[in-house]
């Protein structure tokens, strides 16, 4: 009965999909459309099929099946998200990368970039952040994930909704706002996806077993709730018509940037920080097996850093048509900002006093602790550049693109990579890693990437800064644009260099997770159970 | 590494989590302590700086700072310096201009006023350092499509070539001569107008070439192929191309014409800007 009723459902999601082919105005819209019947039409056939079944009784134990999806599309999309960024980021300095002549356009920096910064952070960082928060919630509240299947439909929801993002981009359907450039449609699916993981993730701590929550999960509850009122607020639009995909922002000029970049930052703040918070104060204290430094800390710098990012956006727009009182609490809000970012690195680096020799014999603390000091140290960066007067030059200049880079990089990328290599050998149970050494070149190899992107990012920023602002004795400016581009060539190649680097590392610590889930001559060990 | 011997630890919360304890430290001092200067740095920066949004408007702060007013008065500031400097470069013949004891030279008012506005409204075009590109004239040499005297470059600026929304602009039509002329006929003008400029052309196609271009090319680009300028008629015969000298581009130019436009700057520049910016083109070497 329950297959019939869900197979009716998908076979009109099919029929309606098919008539939005049909009456579709553009081609990023039908594409889509197509999308949706190929998957709908194939769990149609698949409910079809289980027609008449007998019940099966409800699994018990830990749901990991989801978890071991999450981790390898983590790793998939990173390593897409990494190429496409090596590529848009070798374009800058060889336009013939460009291909115009056989990409027609379509391999142009303008499409490739969002397809980067949405493979990266929401394709890469979403599925981390969904993967992780899963196994942590179970973990902590000794329950089984809630909802059942629904925890799948988050999973396979979100891919779809990543592939709609990145072909939309591709096809030329964008809203051109900043990391939110997927049109409507795509906009309320992701909604409806995202209320479903709000929904397992409450529904798993109501039934925890633990009398208290724990600090990973309010990090991650955060995030969920924040991340769900930035999108519906930023995404407000009108469609132009039902069949086709663009849109009609509700805000205009100067709010509507506003709009934009307190989604934005919170987008920073929120998924890039508060979200790998909660990573972070789960894997590692596990990792090091010592306990967190220290609780109170964790309160008060939680409430302080969701309390204050809120504000923060402001900074994004100074010296513009922003009006001056929203640029002043934009900056004195990210300068406030500054202890309590920094309460959770503190919590970090002061879980291992007392475990720093580990760090001399196990290279996934390292990458775990070196994710931290990023962590930091972009943090203490973002204040910084927030003050107005700095950020008159380091605007719109390459040092903003080198904060980011560190952020992302260093924190969110290795804090990730350090809970991959936490997760794969528990949930394909095995004993331990493939190879330490192959974490060790990773770690090397990362970290280097990163050193060389972002000191190559900082010197060409402010030179870049300095060259717009210079003027002769007479006021006049002493150089064109493209002298500035011109002087940035080889940075751009170091930057570019620092990429490969990092993408070199990114691929060993695939072929590590790949050996360790196969088991490269390890015995399997026997999962916990939840109860 | 031995282990030192372990310090006390500190009471934990109680609290367990899959292992996971927590210590109850107190928070760092230096953590709070700086924490609260940055609060109290943040509320003194508010009283005295626009910060809180009234019904009317925001609070205005204690020095009334505003970086509207910041950006007009700075900009009225370089204004008043250089309003004796501007209208002097005004007044003056524009040949006059670059001798001039107050504004001329390669490092004067004029000249450095000329090249920051070159530098922001024409070097997407003309490239950085004039040289042009494909389509767009290098303005170093001493080839010029509309005259290369400062009072006919003064001209060309103002005016703009081929821009509709200009009434006085430099105006002129090459014909489209696929409808023109026999798929021969255009093969060997080509072939003639490479003749003039290249040692390596087809001497059989360029003699027959030279009667169509002395038919249907020479009103424009003149018997000796030198061109014109007043209509803006290329010199043929000097190996400089604004579109390509190779067979391709050649007969693609004959076939489709070309129509090449720049702006008129008239009124989006001051007529100083305008001048000062002919006396830069003027003296990059190629100026008449």
């Amino acid at each position: 009965m329950q297959h019939g009723i869900k197979a009716a459902v998908l076979g009109l999601i099919v029929f309606l999909a098919m008539i939005a082919t049909n009456f579709g105005r553009d081609l990023a819209y039908q594409f889509h459309a197509i999308l949706i019947i190929l998957a709908a039409g194939y769990l149609f056939i698949r409910e079809i099929g289980k027609i008449g079944d007998p019940v099966k009784p409800a699994e018990t134990g830990y749901m990991d099946g989801v978890i071991r999806a999450g981790v390898i599309a983590t790793t998939f999309w990173g390593l897409i998200g990494f190429s496409v960024g090596i590529w848009i980021a070798f374009q800058l300095v060889f336009p013939a990368m460009n291909l115009g002549e056989l990409l027609k356009g379509y391999g142009n920096f303008g499409r490739l970039r969002p397809i980067h910064t949405s493979a990266v952070i929401f394709a890469f960082g979403g599925n981390a952040l969904i993967a992780t928060s899963f196994y942590v919630v179970q973990r902590t509240s000794a329950a089984r994930l809630w909802g059942g299947n629904l925890a799948w439909f988050v999973f396979w929801g979100y891919q779809l909704f990543i592939l709609m993002a990145a072909s939309g981009y591709l096809l030329g359907s964008t809203q051109s706002r900043e990391y939110a450039e997927p049109e409507w449609y795509v906009d309320i699916w992701l909604t409806i996806v995202w209320l479903a993981y709000l929904a397992v993730f409450l529904g798993t701590l109501f039934k925890r077993k633990e009398p208290h929550i724990y600090v990973a999960n309010w990090f991650f509850l955060a995030f969920i709730i924040t991340v769900a009122l930035l999108h519906v607020v930023n995404n407000m639009a009108v469609p132009v018509s039902i069949f086709g995909s663009k849109s009609v922002s509700l805000f205009s000029g100067v709010q509507d940037a506003m709009v934009q970049w307190w989604y934005g930052h919170n987008a920073v703040g929120f998924f890039l920080t508060a979200g790998f918070l909660g990573m972070m104060y789960y894997f590692v204290p596990k990792q090091a097996e010592r306990p967190v430094y220290s609780y109170k800390l964790s309160i008060i710098h939680f409430w302080a850093l969701i309390f204050l990012y809120i504000w923060a956006g402001p900074h994004h727009l100074h010296y513009t048509a922003l009006p001056d009182w929203a640029q002043t609490l934009g900056m004195v809000m990210s300068i406030m900002l500054w202890m309590p970012s920094w309460g959770g690195m503190i919590n970090g680096l002061m879980t291992l006093s007392g475990a720093w020799d580990k760090l001399r014999t196990d290279p996934v603390l390292r990458i775990m602790v070196v994710s931290i000091g990023f962590y930091g140290m972009s943090t203490f960066e973002g204040p910084m550049m927030a003050i107005k007067a700095v950020n008159s030059l380091s605007h719109y200049t390459d040092w903003t693109i080198g904060h980011v880079h560190s952020g992302a990089l260093g924190w969110n990328g290795m804090i990730t990579f350090g809970a991959l290599y936490f997760l794969t050998p528990r949930l394909w149970g095995r004993e331990a890693l493939y190879s330490l050494r192959l974490v060790s070149w990773h770690f090397w190899l990362a970290t280097i990437g990163i050193v060389l992107y972002a000191s190559a990012m900082w010197v060409s920023g402010i030179m870049e800064g300095l060259m717009w602002r210079e003027v002769d004795a007479q006021g006049f400016l002493v150089n064109s644009f493209a002298d500035t581009v011109e002087a940035k060539f080889s940075l751009y190649i170091i930057r570019g260099t620092g990429g490969i680097l990092y993408l070199t590392g990114a691929c060993i610590m695939a072929y590590n997770l790949w050996k360790t889930a196969k088991g490269a001559g390890q015995a399997v060990t026997k999962a916990v159970p939840a109860e | 590494m031995a282990k030192k011997p372990e310090k006390k630890e500190p009471p934990t919360t109680g609290h367990e989590w899959d292992g996971i304890r927590e210590y109850d430290n107190p928070m760092p001092r230096w953590w709070l302590w700086t924490f609260y200067a940055t609060i109290v740095w943040g509320i003194g920066y508010m009283i005295l700086y626009p910060a809180w949004p009234m019904i009317n408007g925001a609070t205005t702060g204690l020095l009334g700072y505003s970086s509207r007013a910041e950006v007009a008065e700075q900009i009225a500031a370089v204004n008043e310096r250089n309003a004796p400097l501007e209208t002097r470069i005004e007044e003056l013949a524009l040949a006059d201009i670059i001798s001039d004891d107050l504004v001329g030279g390669t490092n004067g008012f004029a000249y450095n006023s000329g090249k920051a506005t070159f530098f922001t409204f024409c070097a997407q075009c003309h490239g950085a350092g004039g040289a042009g590109s494909v389509g767009y004239p290098n303005l170093l040499d001493n080839n010029w499509l509309w005259g290369g005297s400062i009072d006919e470059i003064y001209a060309t600026i103002n005016q703009g070539i081929r821009d509709e929304n200009n009434p006085n602009t430099h105006f002129s039509e090459m014909p489209v001569f696929s409808e023109l002329l026999a798929k021969d006929e255009i093969k060997n003008v080509v072939q003639y107008v490479q003749s003039l400029s290249f040692d390596t052309f087809d001497v059989e196609m360029a003699a027959a070439g030279e009667t169509v271009f002395l038919d249907n090319c020479a009103a424009c680009h003149q018997d000796d192929a030198t061109g014109d300028t007043f209509g803006g008629a290329p010199n043929l015969a000097d190996a400089i191309w604004l579109y390509g000298g190779d067979t391709e581009s050649l007969t693609e130019t004959v076939k489709n014409s070309r129509f090449g436009m720049m702006p008129a700057w008239e009124g989006r520049l001051t007529e100083a800007q305008v001048r000062s910016v002919a006396v830069f083109v003027h003296a990059q070497g190629g100026g008449q």
